[in-house]
């Protein structure tokens, strides 16, 4: 197995995060990018304020909703602001990415799984007032 | 080459220097990653443990947001109209500071120092309507030693407060910088990780409006 069979295929130089693909692109395109960004985020932010406050929907849907939405503004920033994309001069910058967002699903889901156990484990506080007597 | 002598090359990358020209067949289109590929990589690892720092925070805020002690909730302490300026606020200074990376990379004065001095400013506004609610909250009893939850509630979003004044005297520095030295290749790798770290606070601000107001301020 020598170096050269994997690295064959390197035609893609990499892209900084952050960096535009300079192909291509005049300052206009850029520009216009940057403002789907801006209006997508502006949009789905609009509607996770309405949405908070709202009595149109079920209310147990709505913290569901507002993640949903946090989520995907999240995308859209990633997405037009931080030129993150899906294509080979990325894979670097999407591995840390994938990296970065177990760690920080791991973090909550296992903080909060376990605190809820422990929560629930535990007696009441009047109880335990009571015990200390 | 024994075994022993490839097992050493293979330790030392470097010395494998004997046969520069094989040396660059192997590395396939015989190029390296330029500087800026380098330093934005690098900024963008820095970045994403930042994040996963701040998820502990939510974790704990999370977990404490329940703890109030018999002390105000989020409910009767968030106002969510100022939220809202304060989200605008930084959404436009993020698209801003976007403007400001194109100006830089196309070396034009007048697009970067302009679209610099609104994300400032933007910024500015943004700290300035979340200190006027800290204060607030503090001089109605509110402040950080009432509860676990306010304890929680000022670490997460105070955090952030200091990473946004940060980035603050950051994007001075850089103003200052390519006013002085110019769109040398250094300055501008110190623009991109800027314009990273800005727009990583954006994010991390989605996430923060939604779990700790939208969510603590839901009837």
């Amino acid at each position: 197995m020598s170096h050269s069979d994997h690295e064959r295929d390197w035609h893609y130089p990499d892209t900084a995060p952050g960096d535009q693909p300079f192909e291509g692109h005049d300052a206009a395109e850029s520009v216009g990018s940057y403002l789907v960004g801006l209006a997508l985020a502006a949009l789905l932010t609009v509607v996770s304020f309405f949405i908070s406050g709202t009595t149109l929907v079920w209310g147990p849907s709505i913290p569901v909703a507002l993640v949903v939405l946090a989520i995907a503004q999240m995308g859209v920033h990633l997405v037009f602001f931080l030129h993150i994309t899906s294509g080979p001069d990325n894979v670097n910058n999407i591995m840390a990415l994938a990296f970065g967002v177990l760690i920080v699903l791991l973090l909550l889901a296992g903080s909060l799984w376990i605190m809820a156990h422990l929560n629930h484990n535990m007696l009441p506080m009047d109880q335990i007032m009571q015990m200390q007597h | 080459m024994s075994a022993f002598e490839a097992a050493a090359d293979y330790g030392h990358p470097r010395r494998a220097g004997r046969e520069p020209a094989r040396s660059t067949a192997e590395h396939g289109a015989g190029e390296l990653a330029s500087k800026r590929i380098v330093v934005g990589y690098g900024f963008w690892i820095f970045l994403l443990s930042d994040i996963v720092m701040f998820s502990a925070f939510f974790a704990t805020y999370a977990v404490l947001v329940g703890a109030t002690a018999g002390g105000p909730s989020g409910r009767e302490l968030f106002n969510l109209p100022n939220v809202g300026i304060e989200t605008a606020c930084l959404l436009l200074s993020s698209f801003t500071c976007g403007l400001a990376s194109i100006g830089a990379r196309m070396h034009r004065g007048s697009w970067f120092y302009g679209a610099m001095a609104a994300t400032g400013l933007l910024g500015a506004g943004f700290l300035g309507i979340e200190l006027h609610e800290f204060v607030g909250m503090i001089a109605q009893g509110a402040g950080p030693t009432r509860s676990a939850f306010l304890s929680a509630f000022f670490t997460l979003v105070g955090c952030h407060g200091l990473h946004v004044t940060a980035g603050l005297l950051w994007l001075l520095t850089m103003m200052a910088q390519v006013f002085a030295k110019g769109y040398r290749a250094d300055i501008l790798r110190r623009v991109l990780c800027f314009s990273l770290f800005w727009h990583t606070l954006d994010i991390i601000w989605v996430a923060l409006f939604t779990v700790v107001y939208l969510m603590g301020a839901a009837p």
